[in-house]
C-alpha cells in the first residue's frame, strides 16, 4: 500500500508541474511562488519543530553508555563512546553526525539450526546512508553555482574534484552516480528485507521516491535534454535577489525538478526528515555520563510521598527491639 | 510455572519472517507464558495507585475507568511536555531497521512487534494520530492509529515484553532508546491501574518493609546471621555485622535477593568476608535494605519514592558515604537518576577508601560507590591476599548486565576483579558482551514464572553465547554482578546450556580471599570440593 501510494503521489506531482507549465502557462507559480512558499515553510517549520523539542526539558541524564566509564585513574575510559566531559560529547556527536558511528555498529542476525546464532557483518546500510548523505551534500553545494555570482571558489573546487572521471561531455559527476546508487539501494533494501518492509510506512517510501525523482530529473536535464543553463541561472538569481523573472525558453522538466525540490523542502519539517536537526538534541547521545560527579537538575522534580524511617520504626518497633536492633524511640 | 516447550522444540519452531498481514491489522493474541499477572488491589492500595482492583489480562473486561482514554491521552500529553527524549523519539525515527534484530525478545520470539522500532511504533502510531497534524488528517496513511481498547491491551502485552535493556539504543543512528519509550508507556499503563503484580508486589513490599521481598527487620538480621554461621563453618572465622548502626563510616546497600536465595546468598557471604577481612567500618540497614528498585519499572515517580530511602537512611545514620552491592538496575538508578531525584547529598562526603586512601572522584556527586570499583581498588593496591587457585574448579565467563553496561559503563572493573580471583576466564563473542551485551531476558520486573516462555526466548541470545564458550573452552560458570541475573540465569542455563552454573563476582572473591586466622578450606562456599581437594573430601567422610 505504501509503495503504490507513494509512487502515485510522486507521479501526480510530476504531472501537475508538467501540465501546469505546458498547458496552463503556470511558470510563475512553479518557478517562483512554489519555491518561495516552500522555503518559508521549511524555515518556519524547522525552527518551530526544534523549538517545540527544546521546550520539553531533559529531566534526567540518560546517555547510552557504549564504552568504559571514567572511574579509577588506572582504568582506561572510553571518552568517545562514554564521554564524561563536554569535549568528549562533542567528539561523540561529531562521530555520530559526520560518520554515523552508531549505524556503523550494525550487524545482521543469522539464525541457524542448533540453534546457532550469529551476528554477521552488515555495513551496507551504513555505507549507503553515508554515501547518500555526502553525495546529497555535494550536489547541494554544487547547486550554489546557480545562486551565486561570482561563483565561490569552493563550489568550483568541488566541481573539479567531483568530475575526476572525465567521462563524456558534459563531465559525469561522481556525486550523481553515488546519489542515485545510494537512494536506489536504500529503496531496494526497504522492499526486499522482510523486517524492514514490515515496518515501512508510506512516509518511508515517499521521500525516497521523491528524492530519486529529483535526482533523475536533474540528471536528465544535465546529460540528456541539455537545458539552457544561462536562462535558468537568470531565474535562480532572480529568486535569491528577490527580483523574480521567468526567462523564455526553459523546458517543462526544469519546472518539474524545481517543484519536486519545493515539495521536499515543504515536507521536510513535518516528516521523519527532521532526524537531521533531531540528532543534535538526542539526550542519549549529547550528554556526558557524569551524573555521579555533578548533579543534573530536573526542573519539574516534585516532592513525592515516601515511607519515612519514623513510620517504619513505628510499624516494627517491638520486633526490632526484640531482635536487638537499635531504635530511635524506646 | 507456565508449561513451555522443550528447548529443541522452541528453537526449531522459531522463525523471524513477519506475517502477511500488516502489523496494524494483526490482532494481538495473549500467548501462554508471554504475559504477566495483573497487579493485585492490595498492593496498589499500599502505594495509593489509581484504579486498584483484582483483574487478569486475559479477562475481556479489564475494569478500566470509563474515561480511561482521556486519562491516557492527557498523560501522554503531559509526558511529551516533560521529556524531550519522548517527544524527540516520537518524531525522528526513520524506520531504517538497524535496531530491528538487536532485541533479544525479537531474536528469541520472532514476533515482529518485538522489534524495538515496532514496539515504539505501537505508541508512536497513537501519538501521530492524536498529536500531529498529518496524523489527524491522514490517519492511517500517515501511520496514525486510534487508541482503542485493543491497542491499549497490545501496549500492555508488548511493553511488558521489553526489559528496558537499551541494547537497541546502542545501534540507533539517533540514539532512540526504546527502553525510555517503554518506561514512559508503563507509566501510562499505570495511570489506569495496569501494572503487573510481579512489579507491584515487590514495590509495595519495598515501600513498607524496606525491601522487595518483604523481609521484616528482625528476619533480615536473622538471615544475615545465618550466613555468618555458614562462613564460620567454612573457615572458622566469626564475623560480626552490624545493623542500623549510627556513626558507622559507610552504609552498605545491596539487593535483598542476595539475602534470600542462592546463588545470590553466596555473593552475600563474599561481601561479609571481604568487609570483615579489611576491617571496614560499615553497617547494614533494615530500612534501606533494598538496592534494587522495582519502582523504576513502574514510573519515574515510584522510582523516586523507593530510592529516597537510601539518602534518608544515610543521613539518619550519619555515615560518610554509601557503598552499593552487585545489582543491575540499581546502578542505572544510582548513576542516572538518584542525585537528580533525591539529591543533593550534601550531608555526605566524597567517597574515600579507608583502606587504600583512594579518593573516588567519579562518585563525588552521588557519594555512592559500586562495590566492584571499591574491590578493584583494593586489589590494585595489594590490600587483599588472594588465592585464585581456590576458584580453579570454575571455568568462568562474564555476563555484562544491561544496566551497569549501557546505563553506566562498568566494564573493566569486574573483569579486573575476576581475573585476579580466578585463573580460568574466557570472554563470550564480542557482539554479545560489553555495550552489546544481551539481556538475561527477565529484567525490568519480568522475572516471574508465568512469563517463563518469553524469558527463555529472551534469554536465548545470551545463552547461545554462553554455549559457545561452554563448547569451546569448557566454561562452567557464568559470573555476573546483578541479583536478578543470579536468580534468573540458573533456569536459563538449565534450559539452553545445562552444565553451566551462575555466580556473583564477590562469591568468587570470597572463595579466593585468604583470611587472617582461617582454617584450611577444602570446599568453596557451596560445599563443592576445591580443585585438587576432591580426595581430601572423601577422607573426611
Ligand atoms: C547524524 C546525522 C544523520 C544520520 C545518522 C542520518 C541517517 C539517515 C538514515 C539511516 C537514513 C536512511 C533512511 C532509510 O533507510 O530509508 C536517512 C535518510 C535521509 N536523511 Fe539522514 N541522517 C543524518 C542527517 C541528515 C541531514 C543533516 C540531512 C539533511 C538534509 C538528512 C537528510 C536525509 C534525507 C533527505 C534522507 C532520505 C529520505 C528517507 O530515507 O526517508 N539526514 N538518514
Ligand atoms: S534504529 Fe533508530 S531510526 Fe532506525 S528504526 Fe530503529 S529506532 Fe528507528
Ligand atoms: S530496550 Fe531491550 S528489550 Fe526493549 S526493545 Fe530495546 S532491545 Fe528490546
Amino acid at each position: 500500500m505504501g509503495i503504490n501510494f507513494s509512487l502515485m503521489a510522486v507521479l501526480t506531482l510530476v504531472l501537475v508541474a508538467f501540465a501546469g507549465v505546458k498547458f496552463m502557462g503556470l511558470q510563475m507559480f512553479f518557478g517562483v511562488v512554489a519555491p518561495y512558499a516552500a522555503m518559508a515553510l521549511f524555515f518556519t517549520g524547522v525552527i518551530w519543530r526544534v523549538l517545540k523539542w527544546a521546550e520539553s526539558p531533559v529531566p534526567f541524564r540518560i546517555p547510552t553508555t557504549a564504552g568504559q566509564q571514567k572511574s579509577l585513574p588506572w582504568i582506561k575510559s572510553n571518552g568517545l563512546d562514554n564521554p564524561s566531559t563536554k569535549a568528549g560529547v562533542i567528539g561523540r556527536m561529531a562521530l555520530e553526525i559526520l560518520l554515523f558511528r552508531s549505524l556503523f555498529r550494525n550487524t545482521k542476525l543469522e539464525y541457524r539450526e542448533g540453534p546457532r546464532i550469529a551476528y554477521e557483518w552488515e555495513k551496507w546500510l551504513w555505507l549507503a546512508s553515508l554515501l547518500f548523505h555526502y553525495s546529497f551534500l555535494v550536489v547541494f553545494v554544487r547547486h550554489l553555482r546557480f545562486f551565486t555570482e561570482p561563483i565561490p571558489f569552493f563550489v568550483q573546487g568541488l566541481e573539479t574534484v567531483d568530475s575526476l572521471f572525465q567521462v563524456g561531455l558534459p563531465t559525469l559527476y561522481l556525486s550523481d552516480l553515488a546519489f542515485i546508487a545510494a537512494v536506489t539501494y536504500l529503496f531496494i533494501r526497504r522492499i526486499i528485507i522482510p523486517q524492514v518492509k514490515y515496518i515501512s510506512l508510506p512516509a518511508d517510501y515517499f521521500p525516497l521516491m521523491l528524492i530519486f525523482t529529483i535526482g533523475a530529473t536533474g540528471i536528465i536535464m544535465r546529460y540528456v535534454t541539455k537545458v539552457d543553463v544561462i536562462s535558468i541561472k537568470q531565474l535562480t538569481m532572480g529568486l535569491v535577489t528577490f527580483h523574480p523573472v521567468i526567462p523564455q525558453g526553459i523546458g517543462e522538466l526544469f519546472f518539474v525538478h524545481v517543484f519536486l525540490v519545493s515539495i521536499l523542502f515543504a515536507y521536510f519539517p513535518f516528516s521523519k526528515l527532521m532526524h537531521a536537526p533531531g540528532v543534535f538534541l538526542s539526550p542519549t547521545r549529547n550528554m556526558p555520563n557524569d551524573s555521579r560527579i555533578v548533579r543534573h537538575v530536573n526542573p519539574w522534580n516534585y516532592p513525592v510521598p515516601v515511607h519515612t524511617y519514623a513510620e517504619y520504626e513505628d510499624h516494627f518497633r517491638d520486633k526490632m527491639i526484640e531482635a536487638g536492633l537499635p531504635v530511635e524511640k524506646e | 510455572m507456565a508449561k513451555i516447550p522443550k528447548a529443541s522444540e522452541m528453537a526449531a519452531t522459531l522463525s523471524h519472517i513477519p506475517p502477511q498481514t500488516g502489523w496494524m491489522d494483526t490482532p494481538t493474541e495473549f500467548k501462554q507464558g508471554r504475559w504477566c499477572y495483573g497487579a493485585k488491589a492490595k498492593n496498589m492500595e499500599v502505594l495509593g495507585l489509581p484504579n486498584p482492583r483484582d483483574w487478569s489480562p486475559t479477562d475481556a473486561d479489564w475494569k478500566l475507568p470509563s474515561n480511561w482514554k482521556e486519562i491516557i491521552l492527557e498523560g501522554l500529553r503531559e509526558r511529551i511536555g516533560r521529556f524531550r527524549s519522548l517527544r524527540l523519539f516520537m518524531d525522528i525515527c526513520v524506520r531504517c531497521g538497524a535496531c530491528a534484530d538487536k532485541c533479544h525478545f525479537f531474536i528469541g520470539s520472532g514476533d515482529p512487534k518485538n522489534m524495538p522500532v515496532l514496539r515504539a511504533e505501537l505508541l508512536r502510531s497513537v501519538y501521530r494520530k492524536e498529536f500531529t497534524t498529518a496524523g489527524k488528517i491522514l490517519g492511517k496513511l500517515a501511520g496514525g492509529r486510534e487508541l482503542t481498547e485493543e491497542v491499549f491491551k497490545e501496549w500492555f502485552y508488548y511493553f511488558f515484553q521489553c526489559t528496558e535493556c537499551r541494547r537497541c539504543s546502542v545501534f540507533c543512528p539517533y540514539g532512540i532508546d526504546t527502553a525510555e519509550i517503554t518506561i514512559i508507556a508503563r507509566e501510562l499503563l499505570n495511570l489506569v491501574g495496569c501494572n503487573i503484580d510481579w512489579i507491584a508486589g515487590p514495590v509495595a513490599n519495598c515501600y513498607q518493609n524496606g525491601n522487595h521481598l518483604g523481609i521484616q527487620p528482625h528476619a533480615f538480621k536473622d538471615m544475615i546471621e545465618f550466613f555468618v554461621d555458614e562462613i564460620e563453618a567454612l573457615n572458622g572465622i566469626r564475623i560480626e555485622p552490624t545493623f542500623n548502626r549510627k556513626g558507622a563510616e559507610i552504609l552498605f546497600i545491596t539487593p535483598s535477593g542476595d539475602v534470600f536465595a542462592d546463588p545470590g546468598t553466596y555473593t552475600l557471604m563474599g561481601y561479609l568476608m571481604l568487609f570483615h577481612e579489611i576491617g571496614l567500618d560499615y553497617t547494614w540497614s533494615t530500612y534501606a535494605s533494598e538496592g534494587g528498585n522495582f519502582g523504576f519499572f513502574t514510573s519515574h515517580e515510584m522510582m523516586k519514592r523507593l530510592n529516597a530511602k537510601m539518602y534518608a537512611e544515610a543521613k539518619r545514620l550519619g555515615v560518610k558515604w554509601i557503598l552499593g552491592g552487585e545489582c543491575g538496575h540499581m546502578w542505572r538508578v544510582v548513576n542516572q537518576y538518584m542525585d537528580t531525584m533525591n539529591g543533593p547529598a550534601d550531608f555526605l562526603e566524597e567517597p574515600v577508601s579507608p583502606i587504600t586512601g583512594t579518593k573516588f572522584d567519579s562518585a563525588k556527586g552521588t557519594k555512592m560507590l559500586h562495590l566492584v570499583e571499591f574491590t578493584a581498588d583494593l586489589i590494585r593496591n595489594g590490600k587483599l591476599k588472594l588465592d585464585p587457585s581456590r576458584n580453579d574448579h570454575l571455568n568462568v565467563t562474564f555476563h555484562d548486565s544491561c544496566n551497569p553496561a549501557r546505563g553506566m559503563g562498568l566494564f573493566e572493573e569486574p573483569r579486573y576483579v575476576i581475573q585476579n580471583v580466578c585463573n580460568n576466564f574466557h570472554e563470550m563473542p564480542p557482539n554479545t558482551i560489553r555495550e552489546q551485551t544481551f539481556c538475561c531476558g527477565s529484567g525490568s520486573g519480568l522475572n516471574t514464572d508465568e512469563f517463563l516462555d518469553m524469558r527463555m526466548r529472551g534469554g536465548l541470545p545470551r545463552a547461545n553465547a554462553v554455549k559457545h564458550v561452554h563448547d569451546m573452552f569448557g566454561v562452567n560458570t557464568l559470573s555476573t554482578i546483578c541479583a536478578i541475573d543470579r536468580a534468573v540465569l540458573p533456569p536459563l542455563m538449565d534450559y539452553w546450556v545445562p552444565g553451566v552454573g551462575v555466580a556473583g563476582v564477590h562469591e568468587m572473591v570470597g572463595n579466593a580471599l585468604v583470611m587472617e586466622g582461617e582454617t584450611e578450606r577444602t570446599t568453596d562456599m557451596r560445599g563443592e570440593p576445591l580443585a585438587g581437594m576432591e580426595d581430601s573430601e572423601d577422607e573426611d567422610i
